[in-house]
């Protein structure tokens, strides 16, 4: 066909060194948006007004703006302040903070599912809140989240493309300039798509497999 | 086995309105209905009495088309139901044909199944205009004389979230019988209604039956209705007729044990 | 989002804009902005119209389809979900010309984000059009209706009306992959920002007011939704009837 499958061979390697950074930003991305989406969570449980309130009004920023601009303010804005993270950490960081707040959703929903008494044996057993969330509910609420986290382990995956807006040498800025050299962007984006179809679907079916073992299991 | 008596019907010996002809249902290992043969009179109406699981509801959702058979056919009015005649051979019918006979059956549902985005009187005209061919007129029309029949001709603006039990269930009535049927079904139309607001369902049954000449199957609780509207009465026990006959003899004088043990446990019950 | 949730994070954005916004980066800033949320208003609105478009199109041929024609919708469905938007994007942008298709960036961002968000879409009817009970389909047939009627008449404006918070979500979720047409040399609302920025480097308060705006649009698309709900169910909460 039109297709090109000398060229191909030739960019591979340079598209699979890429992908090594497009894994990296997902893995720590995903770390950060797992961690700080608990926190969000346990804060928005907060019965301080301002802690909630707060709280809630940046998850809901962050949440309904779009991503690109957050990976721009956060990789133009911190300078200003003296904290110069390069292009990598700057996304990784909007990444992160993005997806945190679709995980506080998803830990919310697992949190709200425990039953009261767990709460109140927990107070009848004169637990301190630390040791109740940290023994009693986060043990319980995390399991059946986890399919639903999963799904966003992925989507983070699909969106790291957008740090190619700030010069991140992932998949697709690799892409974008190999095409721009070559005059060729069949090859090297079609392969992106594939790349990123492929993981994905393995993802997925991985992530119904976790779903099956872990729901199959009652934890009350 | 089984015993099986019945009283002749005067008029069965003509052609009958319904007819299942050696009809058996399964569902994988359980046989629901076993080799059933049952004929309805013209403006015969049967009253279908017995345990859950013995298979009378089985007997109307089949007719009604809702559940394929696995054995035997079913006639209406002289023509195959479920199967089709091809170069003088019965065999399975297609959804086309099916949609050509079972517009002689119309069937009111326990949970009354109204479309909740249109109004009383869109419920009752759609089927008119869509399927018969009406203009917009003559179906509101009919359904209007209708709805005023079963004492619903203040509510046609109505949307059926509004609506009690009971009205809900006069206008599925309504709906059903504004595509004119030879035969309606009625499948535990009142078990899903508060005790209060059985009778106005049960007197619009009545006084319709007497209007349009219908003949009906009803499955039912009710043995008090059963006992003064049905001309016969057929009690199922484990997927076949277990006796039948008028409602005096079946109700007062059984002629077989279980029958009286399914009577006694339903009167004490109620 | 719950309407406390909505309220308080636009009170938010807005106490955030007038903070970090100077009077006169007002004046410098907004005129410029607004062209450009123009062009993401005209994208959002196209993908949508073509997005509700390719999901219906998709979950009927996934439902009733022959087995070809659910074949090709399961691809489409796949292909769209299991890459990113951008990668859509770019693929239609710079590969398509050298097929020899060319079409203006307009069309490649509409075309790239309508489909991808009308395979998401996909889910979303087929889930309503379940949704529906099967006593419904039963009364349909007592009342010797066709499928074809059945599905038009009775099924699918109840779908509808189910699925209209769900749509809502995603066109938002359409609103904010707009931003990513800024990478394809559109003027849209980011990219006017970030011209903006490399210009003058106030980026706090350049910054600060486009998301400012984003929130404002997807405000909008929120309350035109619920409208519709209402609308559509006549004033009626959400209810089933029997």
């Amino acid at each position: 066909m039109f297709w090109d499958w000398n060229y191909t061979f030739e960019i591979l390697p340079m598209l699979a060194r890429a992908s090594v950074i497009t894994i990296q930003a997902t893995i720590l991305g995903f770390i950060l948006a797992a961690v700080l989406g608990l926190v969000f969570a346990i804060l928005r449980m907060s019965r301080n007004r301002v802690i909630n309130g707060a709280t809630t009004a940046v998850v809901e920023f962050i949440r309904s703006t779009p991503l690109l601009i957050q990976i721009f303010f956060i990789y133009f804005v911190l300078p200003e302040f003296g904290i110069v993270l390069d292009a990598f950490l700057a996304g990784t960081l909007a990444l992160g903070l993005h997806y945190a707040t679709y995980c506080s959703e998803v830990y919310r929903a697992g949190i709200e599912g425990i039953p009261r008494g767990q709460w109140e044996a927990a107070t009848a057993l004169n637990l301190s809140p630390v040791i109740t969330f940290r023994d009693i509910i986060i043990p319980q609420a995390v399991p059946p989240v986890i399919p639903a986290l999963g799904n966003y382990l992925v989507a983070l995956f699909k969106e790291t493309p957008l740090l190619s807006g700030i010069a991140v040498l992932e998949l697709m800025q690799t892409a974008k300039i190999l095409g721009s050299q070559s005059f060729r962007y069949l090859e090297p984006i079609t392969l992106v798509g594939v790349f990123f179809l492929v993981f994905s679907l393995i993802a997925s079916a991985a992530n119904r497999y976790a779903e099956r073992r872990l729901t199959g299991i009652g934890t009350r | 086995m089984n015993e099986r008596t019945s009283d002749p019907q005067p008029g069965v010996a003509s052609q009958p309105m319904v007819r299942f002809s050696g009809v058996t249902k399964r569902y994988g290992d359980l046989t629901v209905l076993d080799n059933l043969d049952l004929d309805v009179a013209p403006q015969e109406k049967v009253a279908i009495i017995g345990p859950s699981g013995s298979g009378k509801t089985t007997v109307l959702r089949m007719l009604m088309t809702l559940e394929p058979i696995d054995d035997g056919v079913i006639y209406v009015d002289g023509r195959p139901l479920t199967h089709m005649e091809v170069n003088g051979e019965l065999v399975r019918a297609n959804e086309k044909y099916l949609r050509s006979v079972r517009g002689d059956i119309g069937m009111v549902f326990q949970h009354f199944n109204l479309f909740p985005h249109m109004t009383v009187l869109g419920n009752c005209v759609e089927a008119p205009i869509h399927v018969l061919g009406l203009s917009k007129a003559e179906a509101e029309e009919r359904a209007v004389e209708l709805l005023e029949m079963v004492g619903l001709g203040d509510k046609l603006g109505e949307y059926p979230q509004r609506l009690s039990g009971g009205q809900k269930q006069r206008v599925a009535i309504a709906r059903a019988l504004a595509m004119r049927p030879k035969v309606m079904l009625f499948d535990e139309v009142t078990s899903a209604l508060d005790p209060e607001l059985v009778g106005e369902v049960l007197n619009a049954i009545r006084m319709l039956g007497k209007e349009f000449q219908l003949t009906m199957l009803m499955v039912t609780h009710q043995m008090g209705f059963a006992k003064e509207f049905a001309d016969r009465v057929c009690f199922f026990y484990e997927g076949r007729i277990h006796e039948e006959g008028p409602p005096e003899k079946i109700f007062n004088a059984p002629d077989l044990e279980r029958t009286q043990q399914f009577l006694s446990a339903v009167l004490e019950a109620g | 989002m719950p309407l406390k949730s909505i309220i308080v994070t636009a009170i938010v954005a807005f106490a955030a804009g007038l903070i970090f916004a100077s009077f006169a980066g007002y004046e410098l800033f907004i005129p410029g902005l607004l062209q450009g949320a123009w062009i993401t208003i005209q994208i959002t609105a196209g993908g949508a119209v073509l997005a509700v478009i390719a999901a219906f199109t998709a979950a009927l041929a996934k439902l009733y389809g022959p087995t070809p024609l659910r074949w090709l919708a399961n691809c489409y469905i796949e292909i769209f979900r299991g890459t990113s938007a951008l990668v859509q994007l770019f693929w239609l942008f710079f590969v398509l010309p050298q097929l020899g298709v060319t079409l203006s960036p307009m069309s490649s961002a509409i075309l790239a984000l309508g489909l991808n968000i009308g395979a998401y879409g996909a889910e979303v009817v087929r889930g309503g059009i379940n949704g529906v009970s099967r006593e419904q389909w039963e009364a349909s047939v007592a009342l010797n209706m066709s499928r074809a009627l059945a599905l038009r008449r009775i099924i699918l404006p109840q779908a509808v009306i189910a699925m209209i918070p769900p749509w809502g979500n995603l066109f938002i979720e359409l609103l904010k992959a707009t931003s990513l047409v800024s990478l394809i040399t559109i003027s849209d609302l980011t990219f006017r920002a970030q011209q903006m920025n490399q210009a003058t480097f106030r980026t706090v308060e350049i910054f600060t007011l486009v998301l400012a705006i984003y929130l404002g649009i997807s405000l909008l698309i929120t309350f035109g939704m619920r409208a519709l709900e209402r609308a559509a169910t006549g004033g009626t909460v959400r209810g089933r009837a029997n």
